[in-house]
């Protein structure tokens, strides 16, 4: 199991390490700033941090000695707007809503909002926007959830191979490339908004898709918290399936899969969209093992006060063992399962509000 | 010539030493001294090149008055100040 836990914060990056009996903060980088994304590259062992900072933009930073020191990288960055261009969307990013490795050395994957997908094929020393997807005519219907602008918060990059990749858009639907981005393919079929007009209902282009993730085992099968309802794919993300079993509500924003059984997913309700928080105030986790058939509601562990925690769509993450996990809230509390969610415990620390964690993987 | 000064915030992340920079309006002011520290750029524009929206500077003790275009004049004697504004902390 992974014993190192990286965490995002509104003020600052956490790194979480697991000892001889008791888990501890490690160290805190950043410490007051941001922190929108993290990723630790298993190939490489560099940690990657991406501030959003309030008054002086995105910036990404590298350390190559785990977190010791740390030198600023460039940050992706859109080209120059084209006078006189017809296009809802700012040229700008935002923030950087998601990192992930590529899969072979040097390359990484930046999801950003304001919808731009960036690549780097030199570990971070520049990026590219990825023009393909950008440039498509589609992208003009995208718009913000919850964000102003739409935003790229789901890169799940094929292991079998690293040119096969499904990104998830809010609110912009499910994107499908066979060749490292160069061509895209819009997926999502299945997948419906109720918060459209009846005729756009089933409208791929905008739907708000919470977050994806992608069985490592077998890549084939994604799992989707949608803005309304559990969504599954077995076909790497063309077509979906409702699943209406979840409970206590099909709201949420979290999902994570299990490395090596496909059938097996955890959710983190909350009540609705103009009500992000815990059903009856009570904070659980929803649990299939069945491909979605039936769920179980986990609760041991939890807190049994009032909590009106939310876990945001990276805030939730599973270890390669599966049996390991990891979810922080909006209100900076931190739980832990060594059982697959049967029972949690508490991290002893209140942290501030969290963006998103992840298990460190160690260098391959 | 100009003087420009940068809020003590931006320390935390690279140096910003007080500087004179030629030029006569902000805008090439500001490009004058980011010549010399691109880094710096990034922190006080985003990538289209217009201000960072809680960015504020301030001219002689004079709000800009043209935050899109940065085209307000700078005169020899004046001294630019480069500020986070107190929204967007």
């Amino acid at each position: 199991m992974s014993d190192r836990i990286l965490v995002g914060t509104r003020k600052g990056l956490f790194d979480l390490r697991r000892g001889e009996s008791r888990w501890g903060i490690h160290r805190v980088h950043f410490l007051g700033d941001p922190v929108s994304a993290v990723l630790r590259d298993p190939l490489s062992g560099a940690l990657y941090a991406a501030l959003a900072l309030g008054h002086f933009g995105v910036k990404l930073w590298m350390s190559a000695d785990d977190g010791a020191t740390w030198i600023e990288r460039p940050a992706p960055a859109f080209p120059p707007r084209p006078d006189g261009l017809d296009d809802p969307h700012p040229w700008t990013v935002h923030s950087i809503w998601t990192l992930e490795n590529g899969g072979v050395p040097g390359r990484l994957w930046a999801g950003t909002i304001s919808g731009g997908l960036f690549r780097s094929d030199d570990a971070g020393g520049s990026w590219q926007l990825v023009r393909s997807l950008w440039d498509r005519p589609e992208r003009r219907e995208w718009f913000g959830g919850g964000a102003d602008h739409p935003g790229i918060h789901s890169v799940c990059v094929d292991p079998r191979f690293s040119d096969r990749v499904v990104v998830g858009v809010s609110c912009g639907g499910v994107w499908m490339s066979e060749d490292g981005g160069a061509n895209w393919q819009l997926g999502g079929k299945g997948i419906y908004a109720e918060f459209m007009p009846p005729e756009r209902r089933e409208d791929p282009r905008i739907q708000d898709v919470h977050r994806i993730v992608q069985c490592a085992a077998l890549p084939d099968t994604l799992w989707c918290q949608h803005h309304n309802g559990v969504f599954h794919s077995q076909d790497r993300g063309l077509t979906w399936r409702e699943i209406t079993t979840i409970k206590p509500s099909k709201f949420g924003f979290a999902v994570a899969v299990h490395p090596s059984d496909p059938r097996s997913a955890w959710f983190v309700p909350a009540v609705k969209d103009e009500c992000r928080v815990p059903v009856d105030g009570k904070l659980v986790v929803a649990r299939t093992r069945d491909s979605g058939e039936s769920f179980d509601t986990l609760s041991a562990g939890l807190p049994d006060v009032p909590a009106y925690d939310l876990i945001y769509r990276h805030a939730l993450a599973v270890d390669g063992s599966g049996r390991r996990l990891a979810m922080g809230s909006t209100t900076g509390g931190t739980w832990l399962s060594e059982d697959g969610g049967d029972t949690w415990f508490e991290f002893p620390a209140r942290l501030p509000p969290i963006a998103c964690l992840r298990f460190a993987v160690e260098t391959a | 010539m100009p003087k420009v000064q940068f809020t003590g915030q931006l320390q935390r992340f690279l140096s910003v030493p007080t500087v004179e920079a030629e030029g006569a309006t902000v805008r090439a002011v500001l490009d004058a001294v980011f010549r010399d520290n691109p880094r710096l750029r990034g922190y006080v524009l985003d990538e289209q090149g217009a201000l960072r929206k809680h960015v504020t500077v301030f001219v002689s003790g004079r709000a800009l008055a043209d935050r899109g275009g940065l085209g307000d004049a700078v005169g020899p004697t004046d001294e630019v100040y480069v500020l986070q504004a107190l929204s967007g902390g």
